[in-house]
């Protein structure tokens, strides 16, 4: 025991007096709670549309208002002819192109019909997707109008129809952040366990300090522990930082569920998380190596946590790839507990699995580290 | 009484591909100063690294103080200091630091043992709170010693300890070995510098993980079969090969100012005989005289067998 507090110790000193670290540790991930849920918002906006109106009747300008006003759409040029349009998406200054016909505003009102055309640059998929839907809701919504303005509405509806109401449960606002927030923590966590804990081993690898360590009675898990518990602690303390600093002061959200049972989720995870970056360090010789293989698994877990892309929409390989994530189960009770609420109950196989998780990382790691001096 | 025993010790690299110790069996006695002289590569850091239970051999049995290198590791860590050739201390912790921490470790503190490193540690002690990795390489390597030396070892290995430091300094940590010795410590030193192991009590040549031969320094070069002469004359480089070439002559060998050679028959007048052939190659200046061997004449010697 006093061996171990002697270890610790010396790690902090150690941690506290590396210039590099110690900002790696705590500044970066405040800044990256600050920058990337703003910029990882799903909600797609400032979509550049070029509008080529052969109409230029009143209709037709009260539809390409009511479109800019929405909010979603930028008029990036009024264009002479559809040629003229087509460059604009070919100089990538458009996304889409929405062609009025001549007579729009005559047909319209004399029989009752009209097309629209709707050109879409998809090279940037989401917001070919997503900005056709908004559009074609404005339209929609531009006809409801038009037919309001024309037609006697009748007291009850000739045919039947179907209008649904919908309510944003535990987000009611849809704001982005909301999701985007607590995924993120989860990931800055992930990254500071793993790669801080892998690269600190390696460094005593490089530097020999692990040769003449061995050459002492310190033991092995007694080492081990000395390297677990000093970023195990700093892990806690940049959730917390991120947790109310950050999501609580700065993007007003308050965990919902029970704080004691987050926090004991996150010790388990941390676990797992640290055993991985031992793992690592067990099979990397050098720094270099340590850094590539944890960036490795880190964009792998990154992209298939779940994150940024809804595991439910990936094909069935991928979704069975995801549950060896442990990235992917944070995310997911992270999100359960601050925004939803979740008791232990509903993240019980989620505990269950981070267990398995610790145990067999660490073991592995514990494994390879005797087997390998 | 010996302190380390090395039996028929053997280890490969590189699933066998590569001999790194070969057949080593030496031992060394309580308060010996004991010297492994080799090149690099020889096999000496091997060797260490087993004694000091970092490396577990393919072939052969070790022990230290008594305690198997393999199966009883544990006992063997507590009692032994091991200074790696390599500066393995951390850089980014003072030098008071690194010294507390690696007496806490061994459940000691630098107080019970100051005696022992005090010769050493005054030397550091202006620098006490300078970061280990600023320090300049001799003082690095007397911090290193120190660390070794904290928990008052009784053997203590010291692998190519004075690699890479100045002269002065060089001397300066021989004396400290010697004075160490008079503690009562056996010391493992290894060096590729020949010129130092005749500050060594015995020395083990090693030369591709094999033992050439294991005695007195002295021993060692009174053992060396032949008269030995030191040439020199005003052109060097054709001197070397003129040499080469001349019938008489068994060995040569470039040593510095002058090059050392050997006669085929230990026979007085071999010496005009030599001078006369060089004559006639157009030498200038010659200038032959009788030697005694150096440890470097005599590992040549056996690598040569």
């Amino acid at each position: 025991m006093r061996t171990l507090k002697f270890l610790l110790h010396k790690e902090f000193k150690q941690i506290f007096r590396n210039k590099a670290l110690l900002p790696m540790l705590f500044v970066v991930p405040i800044m990256q709670l600050l920058i990337l849920p703003l910029a990882a918002d799903y909600e797609v906006k400032n979509i550049n549309i070029t509008v080529v109106d052969y109409d230029h009747s009143t209709y037709s300008q009260k539809l390409i208002s009511k479109i800019i006003a929405s909010g979603y759409f930028k008029l990036a040029n009024y264009a002479t002819g559809f040629n003229v349009a087509f460059d604009d998406i070919e100089n990538d200054r458009a996304d889409f192109i929405l062609e009025i016909p001549q007579g729009f505003e005559r047909n319209l009102i004399r029989e009752d019909e009209q097309q629209l055309y709707i050109a879409v640059n998809a090279i940037n998929g989401v917001k070919a997707n997503l900005g056709g839907t908004y559009l074609n809701r404005i339209i929609a919504d531009y006809n409801a109008d038009v037919r309001v303005e024309w037609i006697q509405m009748p007291r009850f509806n000739l045919f039947p129809t179907i209008e649904t109401v919908s309510t944003n449960w535990f987000n009611p606002t849809m704001n982005y952040r909301f999701y985007m927030v607590p995924g993120i923590l989860a990931l800055l966590v992930t990254m500071i366990g793993a790669y801080m804990c892998a690269l600190n081993i390696v460094k005593e690898k490089e530097v020999g300090t692990i040769e003449q360590i061995n050459v002492t009675p310190i033991k092995k898990y007694q080492f081990i522990l000395g390297k677990l518990i000093p970023f195990w602690l700093i892990g806690v303390v940049v959730f917390s930082i991120g947790l109310f600093g950050i999501g609580w002061l700065v993007y007003g959200i308050v965990p919902i569920g029970n704080l004691f049972l987050l926090y004991a989720y996150l010790s388990v995870y941390l676990i797992a998380v640290l055993g991985l970056g031992l793992l690592i360090s067990t099979y990397a010789e050098t720094q270099q190596q340590a850094m590539s293989i944890a960036f490795f698994f880190m964009m792998i877990f990154i992209l298939m946590s779940g994150l940024f892309t809804p595991i439910d929409s990936m094909p069935k390989w991928a979704c069975v790839m995801t549950r060896f994530s442990p990235i992917t189960y944070f995310i997911e009770v992270m999100r359960m507990i601050v925004l939803k609420g979740s008791e232990f109950s509903d993240v019980k196989i989620h505990f269950l699995i981070m267990i398995g998780f610790a145990i067999s990382l660490n073991g592995w790691a514990i494994y390879n580290y005797k087997k390998t001096s | 009484m010996k302190d380390v025993f090395l039996n028929n010790i053997s280890k490969t690299y590189h699933k066998g591909m590569v001999q790194a110790v070969n057949d080593v069996t030496f031992h060394v006695s309580k308060g010996e100063l004991f010297g492994l002289i080799g090149p690099d590569g020889a096999g000496k850091t091997s060797i260490f690294r087993i004694l000091t239970t970092l490396l577990l051999p393919d072939g052969g049995t070790a022990s230290v103080n008594g305690f198997d290198v393999v199966k009883d590791y544990e006992a063997i860590r507590k009692n032994v200091g091991y200074m790696p050739g390599k500066f393995s201390l951390y850089q980014d912790l003072s030098v008071q630091e690194n010294l507390n921490f690696f007496a806490t470790i061994f459940h000691t503190s630098i107080e019970e043992n100051y005696d022992l490193i005090k010769d050493i540690y005054i030397q550091l002690e202006p620098f006490k709170d300078r970061r280990a990795g600023k320090l300049s390489g001799g003082m690095k390597q007397k911090l290193a010693l120190c660390c070794a030396l904290i928990h008052r070892p009784t053997v203590l290995f010291l692998d190519e300890p004075t690699t890479g430091v100045d002269v002065v300094s060089r001397k300066e940590f021989w004396d400290m070995l010697k004075r160490l010795k008079q503690q009562g410590i056996t010391i493992l030193v290894s060096t590729p510098y020949m010129d130092e192991a005749m500050l060594c009590e015995r020395i083990a040549l090693i030369q591709n993980g094999r033992i050439m031969s294991i005695d007195k320094p002295k021993n060692i070069i009174e053992q060396f079969p032949e008269d030995l002469f030191a040439v020199k004359s005003d052109t060097m480089g054709n001197l070397l090969h003129d040499l080469k070439n001349t019938e008489i002559i068994k060995s040569c060998n470039a040593f510095g100012a002058y090059h050392h050679v050997t006669f085929n028959h230990d026979d007085p007048e071999m010496k005009e005989k030599l001078i006369r052939i060089l004559e006639e190659k157009k030498h200038m200046n010659i200038e032959l005289k009788p030697i005694t061997p150096t440890i470097e004449d005599c590992f040549i010697k056996l690598m040569e067998n």
